[in-house]
Formats: C-alpha cells, sequence, structure tokens
C-alpha cells in the first residue's frame, strides 16, 4: 500500500485547482476546513485522474490536516482511485436489482470485448474495468458510471458496444 | 465538450421512464415535472416557494387576529407537520414532526439541519430523480424546516455516485441564493438560513445518519454511538437534524395544503404520497409516487407487471435491507408503513420494490446481497466486520455446491449473534435479509447443500 510519509514531497497544485479547493473550504465554518477533504480529494481525482500520496500531502496542507488523516478518507471511500487508472473508468452495477435486469452480463460482455478480467485496464491505457455496488440507478439497469461522473443508463450490449467504441474513436484508436 | 464527452452523454438517462410517466397515482413531489423545468421559475410557477412565503408571512395574507402576527409560528410549522403523519422517507419511518419538535430551539449556539441523500440502499433510487428534476423542492422544505427548529446553517449529503445530481443541486443552490430564498433576512423577515451541498464518494455505510456526519467532518464514515442523538449531539457536537431528501420534498405541499389534506392523501398514522422505486422482474421499472396505502398489487400493475408475463415468486419490499416477502402474502399487503411491518413481517425502508420472477435463484440472490454487506461494513464493529464475511463464505459455499448440512444453522446462528450487536443498523440489514431467505426459501438452501446445484439454475 502506497502510502505517505513525513518525506513525501507535496504535489504543486494550479492557482486554479487550489481555487476549486476554497469554493468548498467556503461552505464550512473556518474552524472545520477538513470538512472539505472529501470535495478536495475529489477535485484532485478528477483532474489528475487518481489521488497519489503527492496530492494527500497537499491537500493535507491545504485544509491543516495530518496526512494520514487525508489517507484514510481516501482509503475508506471506494471511489477514490489509489493508482493511476485507464482514461476511462467503466463501474459497473452488479448489486442484485441490477442483477435481476442483466447487470452481470453487461460486466461480462464488456470483459469480453475490452478482453480484461473485471479490475484490470486494458494495454492501450484507455479502460479500466470494474464492478460496483448500488449506483443509485437501480430502475435503469443495467448501469454503468463513467468517470464518476456520468451515469450511463439501460446499457445493453448495443449500447456498451457503441460507447466503447465511439470512445475509442474520440481518442483516435478506433 | 469533448468528443469522448459527447459520445458519453449520449447514454446518460433522461428520466423519460424512470420519472416522467403517466402511472402516479395523485403525484405531489413528481407531478408535472418533465425533465426541463427543474429551474426556479419553473418550480415558482407551479406553486414553489409559496409555503415559505406563507410561513414567513410574506404572501399577502392577513395576520393572525390574536397575535398581530404575519405568517406561521415555529410551533405552528410543526404541529401542522406532526398532522400529517408525513414519517421519514429513508427508511425509519420515524415520524418527521416529532423528530423536529427533539431540537432544542433554544440552544444558545449553532444549530445544523442536514439531507440525507445519500441515496445507496439498492434498490432505492428515487431522491436521485428528485434532485435532478426537481431541486428547488427540497431546498423550500430544508428551508422550511430550518425556519420551524430556529436552524442558521445547513448541509445536504448527497451520494457520490450521482454527482450530476450534486452539480444539479450546486445549480439551484446558486438559484435560490440569487433571488433571495436563501441568505440573510429571507424576503425581508428576520429569517437567516445557508444551505450548501457535499457529495459522499462511494461508501453505503454514509447513509446511516451518525456516518453521514462524520463524513461531513472530513472523516471516515464510521457510525458513532448513540445516545448522544444527533439532536442534541451532532454535526460539529452542535444539536442537528437529519431528514431524508423525500421528506423535505414533501413538507411544502403540507405547509400550502395543511397536515389535515396530507394525511388524508394517505392513511392513518401513513399520511400522504410515497414514491416507490420498483426494480427488477417488471415490465416498466421506475419510480412511482402513489398514495401510501395503495396495494401492492396496483404498484405491480402500473409497472406493467412481472416481465414477460412470468408469476411473481416475492418481493423485497423496501430495500436490500428489508426482509424478502413471498408472493401471495405480498400480493395481499398496501404499500405502507404499517401493512407491510404488521402484516408482512417486513419493513417498508426506503421504498425501493424489488420484484423478483419465477426463474430466480434465492440462493444466488441472497449470495449477491450478502457480498454486498461484507463489502460495505465500516469495520468498526466485530460482529458486523467478521460476521458479514462469515455469512457470505456460508451463503458462497452452499451455492457452490460445497454446504453442509450442519450450514442452515449456522447461517441463522451467525445472523442471529449479529443482530443488535453492533453500533448501527448495518449489521442488522445484512442478517435480516438471510433469515428472512432462510425462513421463506428454505427448501432452495437445502436443495443446494443435498444436490450440490441450486434448484434454480438462473444465473440469479
Amino acid at each position: 500500500m502506497i502510502t505517505s510519509t513525513p518525506n513525501t514531497p507535496v504535489a504543486a497544485l494550479s492557482a486554479a485547482t487550489l481555487a476549486r479547493f476554497d469554493r468548498e473550504v467556503a461552505k464550512y465554518p473556518a474552524d472545520q476546513k477538513q470538512s472539505a477533504v472529501m470535495a478536495c480529494l475529489a477535485i484532485v481525482q478528477h483532474e489528475f485522474g487518481h489521488v497519489s500520496p503527492e496530492s494527500e500531502a497537499a491537500v493535507a496542507q491545504h485544509l491543516d490536516m495530518a496526512p494520514i488523516a487525508v489517507h484514510e478518507v481516501t482509503t475508506f471511500y471506494n471511489m477514490y482511485n489509489q493508482q493511476a487508472m485507464g482514461k476511462f473508468k467503466l463501474n459497473v452495477c452488479t448489486n442484485l436489482p441490477c442483477q435481476l435486469r442483466d447487470g452481470g452480463k453487461a460486466l461480462a460482455h464488456l470483459e469480453h470485448k475490452l478482453g480484461v478480467r473485471m479490475g484490470e485496464t486494458t494495454a492501450d491505457g484507455l479502460f479500466t474495468l470494474q464492478q460496483s455496488e448500488c449506483l443509485g440507478a437501480c430502475a435503469d439497469s443495467p448501469v454503468m458510471l463513467v468517470n464518476d461522473r456520468h451515469m450511463c443508463s439501460f446499457m445493453s450490449n448495443d449500447k456498451l458496444d457503441a460507447l466503447i467504441d465511439g470512445l475509442k474513436a474520440a481518442e483516435g484508436k478506433a | 465538450m469533448s468528443q469522448a464527452n459527447a459520445v458519453i452523454e449520449r447514454f446518460v438517462a433522461t428520466g423519460q421512464e424512470s420519472c416522467f410517466h403517466d402511472r402516479h397515482i395523485n403525484p405531489q413531489i413528481v407531478a408535472g415535472l418533465n425533465g426541463a423545468n427543474w429551474r426556479l421559475k419553473d418550480y415558482e410557477a407551479r406553486g414553489g416557494y409559496a409555503a415559505l412565503r406563507k410561513i414567513l408571512g410574506r404572501d399577502g395574507s392577513a395576520p393572525n387576529a390574536e397575535t398581530g402576527v404575519a405568517g406561521m409560528t415555529q410551533d405552528e410549522v410543526i404541529a401542522t407537520v406532526k398532522e400529517s403523519g408525513l414519517r421519514g422517507r429513508g427508511g425509519a419511518g420515524f415520524p418527521t414532526g416529532l423528530k423536529w419538535s427533539f431540537m432544542p430551539r433554544q440552544f444558545p449556539g449553532q444549530k445544523y439541519l442536514v439531507c440525507n441523500s445519500d441515496e445507496g440502499e439498492p434498490g432505492t433510487c428515487k431522491d436521485r430523480d428528485i434532485l435532478m428534476y426537481n431541486p428547488h423542492v427540497v431546498i423550500e422544505g430544508m428551508a422550511i424546516a430550518a425556519y420551524a427548529m430556529g436552524i442558521s446553517v445547513a448541509y445536504n449529503y448527497i451520494h457520490g455516485e450521482i454527482f450530476s445530481a450534486y452539480d444539479r443541486f450546486e445549480e439551484a443552490l446558486e438559484e435560490a441564493r440569487a433571488a433571495g430564498f436563501l441568505g440573510k433576512g429571507i424576503m425581508g423577515s428576520g429569517f437567516n438560513f445557508e444551505l450548501h451541498a457535499h457529495h459522499g464518494f462511494g461508501a453505503y455505510i454514509c447513509g446511516e445518519e451518525t456516518a453521514l456526519l462524520e463524513s461531513l467532518e472530513g472523516k471516515k464514515g464510521q457510525p458513532r454511538f448513540k445516545p448522544p442523538f444527533p439532536a442534541s449531539f451532532g454535526l460539529y457536537g452542535k444539536p442537528t437534524t437529519i431528514n431524508n431528501t423525500e421528506t423535505f420534498a414533501a413538507v411544502p405541499w403540507i405547509i400550502r395544503n395543511g397536515g389535515q389534506a396530507y394525511l388524508e392523501c394517505g392513511k392513518p398514522n401513513n399520511g400522504g404520497t410515497k414514491i416507490f422505486s420498483v426494480s427488477g422482474d417488471v415490465e416498466r421499472p421506475g419510480n412511482y409516487e402513489v398514495p401510501m396505502g395503495t396495494p401492492f398489487a396496483k404498484l405491480l400493475e402500473l409497472a406493467g407487471g412481472v416481465r414477460g408475463g412470468r408469476q411473481l415468486k416475492a418481493v423485497i419490499p423496501g430495500g436490500s435491507s428489508s426482509p424478502v416477502i413471498p408472493a401471495d402474502l405480498m400480493m395481499k399487503l398496501t404499500m405502507d408503513y404499517d401493512s407491510i411491518a404488521k402484516e408482512g413481517g417486513s419493513m417498508l425502508g426506503s421504498g425501493a420494490v424489488i420484484v423478483m420472477d419465477e426463474t430466480r435463484c434465492m440462493v444466488k440472490s441472497l449470495k449477491r446481497l450478502s457480498y454486498f454487506y461484507m463489502h460495505e461494513s465500516c469495520g468498526q464493529c466485530t460482529p458486523c466486520r467478521e460476521g458479514t464475511g462469515w455469512l457470505w463464505r456460508l451463503v458462497d459455499r452452499i451455492e457452490r455446491g460445497e454446504g453442509k448440512p450442519s450450514d442452515m444453522a449456522l447461517l441463522d446462528n451467525v445472523a442471529e449473534n449479529i443482530m443488535g450487536r453492533t453500533i448501527c443498523a448495518l449489521g442488522d440489514a445484512a442478517a435480516m435479509p438471510v433469515r428472512a431467505m432462510v425462513k421463506h426459501f428454505r427448501h432452495e438452501f437445502e436443495h443446494c447443500i443435498e444436490h450440490k446445484q441450486c434448484l434454480v439454475t438462473s444465473d440469479v
């Protein structure tokens, strides 16, 4: 497990990133900056694709937190990426309501199409495929969350193919 | 927008199937929604913010003849909510007005109001649609609650997986601030109210209210021991009231139309309408807002009946944590707290109705649910941390044909020893589905143990 130590370099974050941090910090009482940690880590992930020990150290510094307290948050919540991911992280829900409507088949279809097992990243670095727990979109099953922020619904095999092929084309790897 | 994002956007849900259909019955929260009319001006055109105007005495009505004061007092608002019979829509069904009355209004310091939109109970997807398509009804409901309890600061904790709903809610907040429905001296009154959005990032446990508070404080979401309850020791150690999204969304209608009118929409002790998220083996999964007390058979009909004309096998009536109910019993029940609990032996929970047809294997279904609880146990209490894994391993080996006859008693024993022995309800939530599945579908588990394969050969 990678974690930060007192010697971990602190990531240099841009003024724009820090401005996004401060917009979150402003929501909470002045002595409760730590409340913004989840949002700051999500911003880091949005900008860099994952949360590195260096980023954790930068967030810790910005929020006056111990780096280990930030690391506890990164490791507790499922959606933080602790390693680099493919350009597109695909999270397919396979909880029971989705299983009843082909959530498991959607995951299997993607494994076949991408040539990877769940948890793995394609050799071209484009896709990381993961199983996920309830995404809160059960009526739209099969559902898949792309890069934490885009919930794709009713993902039949045809739609999954269209999405993957479309993304490959958009990245010039069709 | 990048080319890739444009590709992804083609697959994002529109709400057409789940929400904007004509199969609700007397809807209040989703009435008139079409996906495009979520903005403040649309909400006001539907009568939005009239309830906030009313309680603040800014609706042009005459002052009270006795007191000379316009609007409603805090006590009057709470009494109206009590009269309505509104009960918590997040799962516990606790009377909302009573909860509000627990708040120490005279506490000399900051108090907080929190909306629990960490909707992660498998089967539930109603708060998402409320936040996406009618966010202002939540803002107005929270403002009314804050007024009633003398609270000036609030947070809405939104499930991290529905990030677009978080973005949408932030946008709605900007509109409400610009229009003066949030901020200092709202509509020229002495009422100040600030509301902020906070997102989770993937932890089912944060739907538990004290785990949610820990998470809001920027920590791991591990539940707190109760007592003290949040009403005395909540966010940052201050008195805090937490309600579900749908609960707040019900409040403006109650204030506009009166508690009695709301109560009469449902049935005694189970006031109003409820949004049921129907998933699984139905023709038309989606959200259905119907009066409390609507027969399950009617709800099933609204959802198009069992998929493919098959027979109903069982229903998990209130999210994955609620005990499963066999078809014949379920068809006799009505959709309200009392019927599902007293006659069905289960819980209305969050109103997530998971429908299972005759082709389903209960062993495989339970295996998937048990995996979920193992995965989401926060690890704080030994009976839950160890017990959820033990339950999953037991069901897993039964399903793989490696179960022993003694495993049936062991399953029940492990479940029993988790229940009531943990800080929060996740332990119970993991154990209850096990006990109900084993009680109602024991023969499927026994068949699996005896014949080394499932009685039902479907994937789930």
